[in-house]
């Protein structure tokens, strides 16, 4: 029985940071599928989207409120870099993307750091998110079964969005043979604008809620990093379901490992993550590129 | 290349592509510049040290990068490998004579390179992007782990380096014998790298970045030449790494890390990659800024930083080397077609 609730608990932890890990790479798997642009700065969006809904909960705002104005700033925020900035770079080479974004990361980090601090910034949940509640067999921190819903609610719904509606199909199209959609004459320049857009408004709303046990300060881009482009790597790219079934995974796995191997935990993702992209290079959940 | 074809020897491509290895006037400037640096500036020669190794890092960066069009994020992960064989071998008083070490250090990496190159090398883009920046990782979070060995997160300090060729001490206060022995490893490797890539070989690794298609179709064995170029690479930036643990006498984690390595593809992309003196270029100009701007002004360094990069990415795509082309290219008047 105390084992089962411990096993139960931990799903329970892992799902939880698997969602928020989810709800952070979805955009940039999508645009990195759609573009094949290496967005090493998808981080510092939800970094920039967590300070938002941080500090605007501090002014008096509501959870709900703030995570809505994080997810509609940075994502208009984003669509001005787009247009002004990424758009030069679409048939440039890897490395000058990479770089061109790893300094756009430099800039989040100094930038936040100039106005707002060095230290870890605080969320602090709404009443009705704080406490256990009884879940039956365990009593559960409330906030992760809100993540889980939260989460289930997200990819059910960018679900239906891609499968069901006429964007969703235009946008898997494009992934699948960026040409073919072209010469069909799918706008590629505005889908890309739009699920850019999008992308990073639901970063911004993971960096919001991931903030309370991931944590928000200045380094958040860079030390995440790794962690979003594993995801994206073993989900697939632009695919929402696959990156949802490998945020699971590796969230649920880092929350295991953390607890019984505490030391060797990171090694353990890493070597698999290695393993995998050898076996599948297009990830788990990804199809050959034509 | 016995074979002369009437009318095309004395085309101007041919005489230029002939005398492409040929030893330039200005080339030995550098070499003096570094051997003057002992000279005129004897209270720094520890950033001396520090620049020349991270010469010899970014030109084997150069070699992987620049000629062979391998982007990898991971090659701190060679830095560290050579660094981490110097270290531990001389802590723990297993072997420690400066010269063989660093054969040893470059065995290592060479071998690190060469295991992950076989695998990793057969993908591209992203997916090799990631399996660099995971093999790096992985060697990190080894060399975290194994503390018993390594001294995990605090290293290994105050390593016995014993005197080169049993006679020139390395003292970590007055780093003379350090910079020569520096400055003498990096003219050797230079040598090596220069021939390389005016070789046939190089001129084949060359291919493979303008167009791997082609060079497949024409029967060039691409994903042989790629990992040689990887091994020989990882060798390099494990001298460098060799070096670096040898002058400072320590090795910690951030021989391993992210940060070296964006370092390291910075201060080339800011010099000019693919073109060997781009790192000399980088490095001095990076070294220098980040010496005198980065301590008093972390943040705003940092900030800068970004911005250069981004017009880096945006404008120069060929570093300071290739503005400096773009501008000679305009004031010099154009050759008549023949």
């Amino acid at each position: 029985m105390i084992f089962g609730v411990d096993v139960a608990s931990m799903l329970l932890g892992g799902l939880a940071a698997g969602m928020v890990l989810f709800i952070v790479s979805v955009g940039l798997s999508v645009t990195m599928g759609l573009m094949g642009f290496v967005n090493l700065a998808h981080g510092a969006f939800a970094m920039l989207g967590g300070y938002l809904i941080v500090l605007s909960m501090r002014e008096g705002l509501g959870f709900v409120p703030a995570l809505a104005l994080g997810f509609i700033v940075i994502a208009l925020v984003s669509v001005a870099f787009e247009r002004l900035l990424y758009v030069w770079l679409y048939r440039a080479t890897e490395l000058d993307q990479v770089l061109f974004t790893i300094g756009l990361v430099f800039i989040a980090i100094a930038s936040v750091t100039l106005l707002i601090g060095p230290e870890n910034q605080q969320l602090t949940l709404p009443a009705w998110l704080q406490g256990q509640i009884d879940l039956g067999i365990v009593h559960y921190r409330t906030y992760s079964i809100f993540l889980i819903g939260v989460g289930v609610t997200i990819v059910v719904a960018l679900w239906l969005g891609f499968e069901r509606t006429r964007m969703g199909a235009q946008i898997r199209a494009a992934v699948d043979n960026r040409r073919m959609a072209e010469s069909l004459g799918i706008n590629i320049g505005r889908l890309f604008t739009i699920t850019f857009a999008f992308g990073s408004g639901m970063a911004a709303l993971g960096g919001g809620l991931g903030a309370e046990f991931l944590g928000l300060d200045p380094q958040y881009p860079l030390k995440y990093l790794v962690y979003f482009l594993i995801v994206v790597a073993v989900g697939g790219l632009g695919r929402v379901t696959g990156v949802f079934f490998a945020a699971l995974l590796i969230g649920v796995l880092d929350f295991v490992l953390k607890r019984y191997l505490p030391a060797g935990g990171t090694l353990f993702i890493y070597a698999l993550t290695i393993l995998l992209l050898l076996l599948r290079p297009q990830g788990l959940f990804g199809r050959k590129s034509a | 290349m016995t074979v002369q074809q009437p009318g095309l020897a004395g085309h101007p491509a041919a005489v230029a592509l002939a005398g492409r290895h040929r030893v330039r006037l200005w080339e030995p400037i550098p070499w003096i510049l570094l051997l003057g640096f002992y000279f005129a500036f004897p209270r720094y020669l520890g950033f001396g040290t520090e620049l020349l190794t991270t010469i010899l890092f970014a030109i084997s960066l150069d070699l992987a990068l620049g000629y062979a069009g391998i982007v990898t994020l991971g090659h701190a992960a060679f830095f560290g490998a050579g660094a981490y064989t110097v270290g531990m071998l001389a802590n723990h008083g297993i072997w420690n004579e400066p010269i063989t070490s660093l054969i040893l250090a470059a065995a290592m990496a060479a071998a690190i390179g060469l295991a992950s190159g076989l695998v990793l090398l057969r993908t591209t883009g992203l997916t090799l992007l990631m399996l660099t920046l995971c093999t790096m990782a992985l060697l990190e979070e080894a060399a975290n782990l194994g503390s018993e060995y390594t001294g995990g997160f605090d290293g290994l300090a105050n390593l016995p380096i014993p005197p080169l060729f049993g006679v020139f001490e390395f003292s970590p206060l007055f780093p003379t014998v350090q910079y020569l022995y520096c400055l003498a490893v990096l003219f050797l490797c230079f040598v090596f790298v220069r021939t390389l890539v005016y070789s046939p070989f190089g001129q084949s690794l060359t291919g493979v970045r303008e167009n791997t298609l082609r060079m497949h179709a024409v029967g060039a064995p691409v994903n042989q030449r790629l990992v040689i170029c990887y091994t020989i690479s990882a060798a390099l930036a494990g001298i460098a790494g060799g070096l670096w643990a040898q002058s400072n006498a320590y090795v910690n984690l951030s021989t391993l890390g992210l940060d070296r390595a964006a370092t390291v593809l910075i201060i080339l992309v800011l010099g000019g990659y693919g073109r060997l003196y781009g790192a000399f270029i980088g490095a001095v100009v990076y070294l220098a800024l980040s010496h005198f701007l980065a301590k008093p002004y972390p943040t705003a360094w940092q900030l800068g930083l970004g911005l250069l990069l981004v017009l880096i990415a945006l404008f120069a795509r060929n570093g300071i080397i290739g503005l400096y082309d773009q501008l000679a290219a305009r004031w010099r008047p154009r050759r008549a077609p023949p």
